[in-house]
């Protein structure tokens, strides 16, 4: 299957889905207007990996801040890997957050309580 | 003196609102307080006092006008730049710059469009916004006005009050409850956005109606940060 890369801009992070290393990959701000329309293709490869992913999965969510409107999309995004991971792979989510930035950890455990997936929570010192 | 913050961009359609916010926040990149402003109807004289008013209440950024994609991202591209020169914490830059992106996207997805005519209210002003952004020696503060419906009046009025008496757990919980219900409109918003001011900003939200006709209120919102 193909890889899904995303160049970031102002309102939208940057995309990495690799399918054959298993490695899927936010980075940056989430702020679009319209996020039901930015996450739709990410959410449709999603529903393809999911049909032969790798055993091990890793999801690196390196986001330096997200609207609201983009937090149920994020949600979804987690829903579904949630899902493949009832499957045949091993999905671990690591949540970067920068020191210091209280509201970003907080966002890492609010998903945390939701959903359930193993979450690492990583401090770093700039995304 | 609070009225003399109000920017008036006349009757311009919106690309021209664009390039005369960005022209003007061009020209007064210099001073340490911006605004943006098309003045059509002010003496030449009120100029200073104008200057001086924007000056003593170190007003950051503040428009009148129908907020749309573009507008919002050059404001968000202006405050970004003149809170890196004003503000050296990056945890409140940051926090500021959430809480203003929420602001926005509030007044994007639902100011109302209103039948002008039955509400006695011209075309230009019915769609229009206000937001201003200041700071003072202890807290940044954004304050936006828009027009609603009455009939949004209450469950609006009832939401935030309700808000506003929750703790920091409640909130917590609150938030976590509204994300996961799995409703949404078209955008994706889906009542996230006041829980989030009035968790993220720490602090309560102050709201005011001001009754404009039978059928519309005018809503203002001011979010403490700090």
């Amino acid at each position: 299957m193909k890889d899904l890369k995303l160049e970031g801009s102002a309102k939208t992070p940057s995309v990495l889905f690799l399918a054959r290393e298993g490695k899927l990959e936010l980075k940056g701000r989430s702020i679009p207007e319209n996020s039901i329309e930015f996450y739709k293709p990410l959410l449709d490869w999603l529903d393809v990996y999911r049909t032969d992913p790798q055993e091990q999965t890793i999801v690196d969510m390196k986001l330096e801040y997200f609207n609201t409107s983009s937090s149920k999309c994020i949600l979804d995004l987690f829903k579904k890997l949630e899902d493949i991971n009832r499957g045949n792979t091993q999905i671990n989510v690591n949540w970067f957050f920068e020191e210091d930035d209280e509201d970003m950890e907080e966002a890492g455990e609010d998903y945390q309580a939701i959903i359930n997936l193993p979450f690492t929570m990583i401090e770093v010192d700039e995304i | 003196m609070r009225a003399k913050l109000i920017i008036y961009f006349g009757r311009t359609n919106f690309k021209s609102n664009v390039c005369l916010l960005n022209i003007f926040l061009y020209l007064l990149s210099s001073v340490r307080n911006i605004v943006a402003a098309q003045i059509n109807h002010m003496p030449l004289s009120s100029i200073y006092d104008f200057y001086s008013t924007v000056k003593e209440e170190k007003v950051i950024l503040s428009f009148k006008s129908i907020v749309t994609a573009d507008l919002l991202k050059s404001t968000l591209e202006i405050i970004e730049i003149k809170l890196k020169e004003i503000e050296p914490s990056k945890k409140i830059r940051k926090k500021v710059f959430h809480l203003l992106v929420e602001c926005l996207q509030n007044l994007y997805h639902h100011t109302e469009k209103f039948d002008f005519k039955q509400q006695n209210l011209s075309a230009e002003n019915s769609h229009s916004s206000i937001l201003i952004v200041y700071k003072n020696e202890t807290a940044y503060f954004i304050k936006t006005g828009n027009y609603i419906h009455n009939n949004k009046l209450e469950g609006l009025k009832n939401e935030l009050l309700s808000l506003n008496n929750m703790n920091d757990s409640e909130l917590r919980n609150y938030y976590i409850e509204t994300l996961n219900d799995g409703k949404r409109n078209k955008q994706g918003t889906a009542g996230l956005g006041m829980i989030d001011l009035r968790r993220k900003s720490g602090n309560k939200l102050a709201f005011q109606f001001k009754p404009i006709t039978e059928d519309i209120s005018f809503f203002c919102l001011k979010v403490t940060i700090g």
